[in-house]
């Protein structure tokens, strides 16, 4: 590049002197903008340059308002203009006339226009409005160009609720003759899709025509949309991997084009898109990755190493090898990529190397064992970067022997970097393997210390919660806990007398909380030294109202002994009349509780323990009050969404004109600020006069039952990682034999020394060190899940659920979730007045099918075991009738019936020796399967049977899978209850040991989430099947809500692991048929404001085509048919037990012309389309 | 996908910006800001890959960039796109420029902004190179024989 500089040196001269010879580095003279830009750079002080845009922004602004100005003129302007805004400033007046401009000009000028609308305006401007008229007449254009412009500028600018009006004659131009067109439509259906998912996902059938276009530009444009479905649901697009791998083949043999190369290799950014869509189709499917063994095998074969992009796809190649089902052959060979990469002299492939390790590691260790010296290497790099994905790297293979030094190096990096995003990140790393792998108190302290002081008050919160939680919980020897709490105090009393002053407030906090809490504990230690120096904390500058307050209430605690009256007065009047009401309490509270002794002992005992704790977080204690206050003509109490909503009117366009346009997607307008009441745990932190972190332990015990959207305890149970102690460990390199004393624990610790290189003797020992732990055991399992550290804070043992209740009662804290899970158990059993009779496992009665399915009887078999029942097993059988499909109103008859039990819900768990003789048409025989999509995929053996009783004769939908790893299988079903969405999750247990302490968490920001049971199991046995349920409540109208979830479980002692799961839900979900009178509906109908009207398609069938089409929609959809006269029909629905929605249908001409009407916003719309799509899909 | 294209000089004075996500100005600027930061403090000789800018989306976005001569090419990308790609992408983007300027420089950059929507329409120059209309595109480039749409410069 150094002629990049001699160039630039030269040409200099020429124009400074503002020689305007023709050529093509110089700048021609002659337009306007050219002596703007030259007169621009002539200038010397920011203000002159000021004044110069200025005036000229007025001459743009005369010239563009003048009536004269040609569409020449016109188009040299808005060139000048554009050039001001990119200056930065403001020429707002000229967007209107660059709309004008895409609409009149010629061709050039259109250019001009569209190039200007799409630099100033952006997706939620409201002049883009005027645009649309314009785009769907160049769409429709002709000329090729102009085509090419509007598709260009609809993928640019377009905002969501603009895509009905332009999305047919983009829909269109999929089958254009010429290909640049097709593959602009197929780019703009791609933002189309992103931006708004469900308007296109009727065309999802033209993509697949895309992906088989003869013209590979289209077919590479159709890979980013497919990359993006098959991300979003892999199972649905299984069948299409058979075309990925031909066109892999065709790509990688050199089939295509000769221009499609790039350095002679062909097509390289296709190949990368194609790997990425095999790694995610393959994942842990062993049928599907078989296909694809091969050409990933020939992709790592063509790709030499020879090219910076072919190495870009050997990297994919890798990555897709390690994401799929396991081959071995093939994961040699991905594995000897990945030693080339990470011994590459290049910097950037180093870089790509470590990251295949981290992302391989926990496959394979072994692998890291092998580049140990490497990495170590890379520990010192100069490269801040490279040094961070070493760290990432090690963090995937700490145990309990290597944190020490890993934690240690990881510190060191913090102290060397400084921005905030690594800090934060860094110190959460730390502060997890700190808690999981902790050798002994002092160190895990003194880690703590220095992730409190490094991560100052960036960190996640929940580091000193969790910190705090462990403190304050104990471990399970009371004089472990009290030797870990000393300890504590001990190191804090030293950093207080040290100097303070820098340390962050979270650190100050957990300091005065943990002084206030256990200061007695030390012996001989002058409680008056420790209030001195809290007193002086007190005092100090800078320090926040929060962490004041944290110092009050530990105060509050050691007002007691000598001298204790006058600090209370002291402090009372310090604070007493500080300007912060928090203050001015804490100091209140602390005098009154100065002055009664016995109030105090009883508020604040010594040595709290947490076991007795239990939080009512319905706040029922306070119906009382809300009665009286109802009662004393209070309104009702609403959630702010709620309030929200009725405050936003809607702003909806209509855009009717346009005829067949798509319903307008109202999700745009939905609140997006409700908190799930879920995520309200509470932490002890924030509130300063509650310090205690509690709340934790009791909560499994509270009865939801009969309580309606309440807080959900499931906000705080997933962190209930809070490890205890288990008993010492001497020191790191015995853990091999505590690890063996541990039983079921395979952890070798040798391997790492039995490769003795030539190297220097430090770095050797520092590998010997990092790399320990790490070994042959893995060899033996892939997945990598046979690692069981020896852990210091460990849980306890899960208390076993045996018959002797007193063991249970004894067992203090951790006995509460196992005794819920018995009560609920037994609970269950008892309310379904089945005889439990203990049974051998073997016998169950087949269920009997009749074939025409319209009603059938199952017999179902349940052996509920518990694993831990003393192997007691029992069975239970059950006799039901199903409902007959088209019963839509004896349906609701039977359900309304239902909706009582629905509370007695309970956990089953299922002995697997049942599934093998499970029938494997259980999803036919589903009569209530309304859900909409029919292309869910099933789970081969999912037991539908294993639906808690009260939900087995309600309508529900197939099952699906969520989410999977190598241990955990979830999957889900759809239960549509009268007054909710009962969402029923399945735990599956696919491997043979018994997974611990199995947390679902479920969040969705549009619908009201509600727990009912089951979403804390203590055990699942190997093979075995849980079944946890939420009820959904949807209050707003949406098309379709995302709801996210975690699962976070113990695969072995302290191995917790999280597997994340998402889903969407679509209104037809919460659409119950409304029960109405012709009367009722004509009275209603009045009522209500909100409507929309859309010509629909009519189907055509034997009948009369209204009846026809009006019973294809109560199919599809819950509707209930109110009464049809002649050509009108008028249809009923509401949302859940909320907001009605009616329909009123007339066949119009060759269409069907409904009117919706209701009183919720955005309803109708919604409705609307899912009739539509119910009927396209017909 | 990519988000953002920046192209700046040692002092990090922006040549040619642009977002394909929308942002407020001073957004926009902070941004320019705090990029060139992280990249300006970089050898030559470390990788040409960094994660971790907080003001545009956090983990899953990295930043990609090459520095030649006085100029930062920076691209910053989603997880969804290969880094060497993007990398090669970048040296495709500058050879192209190369080709349209006879060695292409700073200078070129500034002054010539009426060539083709260069500095006017960065959009136009990247999605020439990747020959698109959006971020992602079929991306048939062949430096040889170029099938793209920036040679034809028309000044406007």
């Amino acid at each position: 590049m150094s002629d990049v500089v001699e160039k630039t040196l030269s040409a200099l001269p020429s124009l400074l002197s503002l020689d305007s010879q023709p050529g093509a580095g110089k700048l021609s003279s002659t337009s306007k903008l050219g002596s703007l830009i030259r007169n621009i750079t002539e200038l010397t002080s920011k203000h002159e340059e000021e004044k110069l845009i200025k005036r000229e922004l007025a001459a743009l602004k005369e010239q563009v308002s003048s009536p004269n100005t040609t569409m020449k003129q016109m188009r040299e302007a808005m060139v000048r203009a554009i050039y001001c805004e990119m200056l930065g400033y403001e020429a707002s007046f000229t967007y209107i006339h660059a709309i004008k401009l895409a609409q009149q000009g010629t061709v050039l000028e259109k250019r001009v226009g569209y190039l200007a609308v799409s630099l100033f305006l952006n997706e939620s401007h409201d002049l883009l409005l005027l645009l649309v008229n314009t785009v769907l007449k160049d769409l429709q254009s002709s000329n090729l160009i102009e085509v090419c412009m509007a598709l260009t500028v609809v993928s640019q600018v377009f905002p969501k609720d603009m895509i009905p009006a332009i999305l047919p004659v983009v829909e269109e131009k999929l089958t254009h003759p010429k290909e640049i067109i097709r593959r602009k439509a197929v780019l703009a259906l791609y933002k189309f899709y992103l931006i708004a998912p469900n308007q296109v996902q009727h065309i999802h059938a033209k993509f697949r025509k895309a992906l088989c276009d003869k013209d590979p530009g289209v077919m590479t444009a159709s890979l980013h949309i497919y990359l993006q479905l098959i991300k979003e649901s892999p199972d649905m697009y299984k069948e299409l991997t058979g075309s990925f791998v031909t066109i892999l083949k065709q790509v990688v043999g050199g089939k295509l084009p000769i221009d499609f190369n790039y350095h002679s290799v062909p097509a390289p950014w296709l190949q990368i898109q194609l790997l990425r869509i095999l790694g995610l189709l393959g994942r842990e499917d062993q049928s599907t990755s078989e296909l694809m063994y091969d050409v990933l095998d020939e992709s790592l074969r063509r790709a030499e190493m020879n090219h910076n992009i072919t190495y870009a796809i050997l990297y994919e190649c890798v990555k897709a090898i390690y994401s799929i089902y396991p081959k071995s052959e093939l994961c040699e060979k991905a594995a000897k990529c990945i030693g080339n990469f990470v011994l590459s002299p290049k910097i950037n492939l180093k870089y790509l190397g470590l990251k295949a390790l981290t992302y391989v590691v926990q496959q394979d260790a072994n692998l890291a064992l092998q580049h140990q010296m490497t990495i170590i290497e890379c520990l010192d790099h100069p490269d801040l970067i490279i040094k961070k994905e070493t760290l990432e790297l090690l963090f995937r293979i700490t145990n309990t022997q290597n944190v020490t030094v890993i934690v240690e190096k990881m510190l060191g990096f913090l102290k060397l970097s400084n921005d905030d995003y690594t800090i934060v990140d860094l110190v959460g790393k730390v502060a997890e393997l700190a808690e999981k792998y902790a050798p002994d108190n002092e160190w895990f302290i003194q880690t703590m210390n220095e992730v409190f002081s490094f991560g100052g008050d960036m960190m996640q919160p929940d580091i000193p919660n969790s910190f705090l939680r462990l403190l304050a919980e104990g471990c399970e020897s009371a004089e472990e806990s009290r030797q870990l709490r000393l300890y504590a105090v001990d190191s804090y009393l030293a950093v207080l007398q040290k100097d303070s002053a820098h340390l962050p407030q979270r650190f100050l906090q957990i300091i005065s909380w943990v002084l206030g809490e256990y200061s007695h504990l030390k012996e001989g230690l002058d409680v008056q030294e420790v209030r001195q120096l809290l007193m002086k904390l007190l005092d100090r500058k800078g320090v926040t109202t929060e962490t004041r307050c944290w110092v009050l209430s530990s105060l509050m605690k050691l007002c007691e002994g000598p001298g204790a009256d006058e600090m209370a007065q002291e402090l009372v009047e310090r604070w007493g009349s500080s300007l912060d009401p928090l203050l001015r309490q804490q100091a209140q509270e602390l005098l009154c509780l100065s002055l009664d002794k016995d109030l105090r002992t009883r508020t604040l005992p010594l040595a709290t323990t947490w076991d007795g704790l239990e939080v009512d977080s319905s706040l029922s204690f306070l119906d009382g009050f809300v009665a009286e206050a109802l009662a004393a003509g209070a309104a009702p109490y609403k959630p702010p969404h709620q309030r929200q909503q009725e405050q936003c009117q809607e702003k909806a366009l209509s855009l009717e004109p346009y005829g067949l346009s798509l319903p307008v997607s109202l999700s745009s307008c939905s609140l997006t600020d409700r908190q799930s009441p879920t995520l309200l745990s509470m932490s002890s932190g924030q509130s300063g006069n509650s310090t205690e972190p509690s709340n934790k332990a009791g909560s499994s015990k509270l009865n939801l039952e009969g309580v309606k959207r309440v807080w959900g305890k499931e906000g705080y149970l997933p962190h209930r990682e809070v490890p205890e102690e288990s008993a010492p460990v001497e020191e790191a390199s015995s853990a091999v034999q505590s690890s063996s004393q541990q039983g079921g624990a395979s952890d070798k610790s040798s391997m790492a020394h039995t490769e003795p290189v030539e190297q220097d003797k430090e770095k050797q020992q520092l590998a010997s060190s990092l790399f320990v732990g790490l070994g042959s055991h893995n060899a033996t399992s892939l997945m990598g899940k046979s690692e069981t550290p020896s852990q210091r804070f460990r849980r306890k043992p899960r208390t076993q659920v045996s018959t002797s209740s007193s063991v249970t009662s004894e067992k203090s804290d951790s006995s509460h979730s196992s005794r819920s899970t018995v009560d609920s158990f037994l609970y269950g059993s008892l309310l379904e007045e089945e005889p439990v009779l203990p049974q051998p496992n073997t016998s169950h009665t087949p269920r009997v099918t009749t074939a025409n399915g319209s009603s059938e009887t199952k017999t179902q078999s349940f052996i509920p075991t518990n694993g831990t029942f003393e192997g007691e097993e029992a069975e239970e059988e059950e006799e039901e009738p199903t409902q007959t499909e088209n019963d839509i109103t004896s349906v609701t008859a039977h359900r309304t019936k239902q909706g009582s039990l629905i509370m007695n819900s309970d956990m089953v768990i299922v002995q697997p020796t049942m599934w093998s003789d499970q029938p494997k048409d259980w999803s036919q025989d589903d009569s209530g399967d309304l859900l909409s999509s029919g292309s869910d995929t099933h789970m081969e053996t999912s037991p539908l049977l294993l639906l808690p009783a009260d939900l087995r004769d309600l309508p529900h939908s197939n099952i699906n899978t969520l989410a999977a790893d190598q241990s955990l299988l979830l999957s889900s079903c759809h239960v549509y209850r009268d007054d909710a969405l009962v969402l029923v999750i399945f735990l599956s247990n696919s491997g043979e040991t018994p997974i611990q302490e199995i947390a679902v968490q479920l969040n969705c920001e549009q619908l009201e989430v509600a727990s009912l049971r089951g979403n804390v199991i203590d055990t699942l046995d190997g093979l075995g099947t849980s079944v946890c349920r939420y009820t959904l409540v949807m209050d707003g109208a949406h098309t379709q809500v995302e709801m996210t979830g975690t699962v976070s479980y113990q695969a072995g002692p302290g191995h917790t692991q999280t597997l994340p799961f998402s889903s969407k839900l679509s209104l037809a979900d919460f659409i119950r048929p409304l029960v109405i009178t012709t009367e009722e509906y004509g009275k209603l109908w009045l009522s209500f404001s909100h409507d929309v009207k859309q010509n629909l398609k009519l189907l055509k069938g034997d009948r009369d085509p209204l009846v026809t089409t009006l019973d294809a929609l109560k199919e599809t959809l819950q509707l209930h048919i109110v009464d049809i006269i002649g050509s009108e029909g008028i249809v009923a629905c509401r949302l859940l037990q909320g907001a009605p929605c009616l329909l009123h249908c007339r066949i119009h001409g060759d269409s069907l012309a409904v009117w919706l009407r209701s009183s919720l916003p955005g309803l109708p719309d919604c409705v609307l389309y899912y009739c539509q799509k119910a009927l396209l899909e017909h | 996908m990519i988000k953002a294209i920046l192209i700046f000089n040692n002092h990090g004075k922006p040549r040619l910006i642009r977002f394909y996500q929308y942002f407020a100005e001073d957004m926009q600027q902070q941004i320019i800001r705090e990029t060139f930061h992280l990249v300006s403090k970089r050898d030559d000789n470390v990788c040409n890959f960094l994660e971790g800018g907080s003001l545009i989306g956090g983990s899953d976005y990295k930043l990609i960039y090459r520095h030649y001569a006085t100029l930062y090419f920076v691209f910053c990308v989603d997880s969804s796109e290969s880094e060497l790609g993007i990398l090669d992408l970048i040296q495709v983007f500058v050879e192209t420029l190369d080709k349209c300027f006879e060695n292409v420089c700073e200078l070129d950059l500034i002054f010539h902004m009426d060539k083709g929507g260069l500095s006017a329409a960065p959009a136009r120059a990247v999605s020439a190179v990747k020959n698109m209309n959006l971020p992602e595109i079929p991306r048939n480039i062949n430096i040889g024989d170029i099938n793209i749409k920036v040679p034809s410069l028309s000044p406007f």
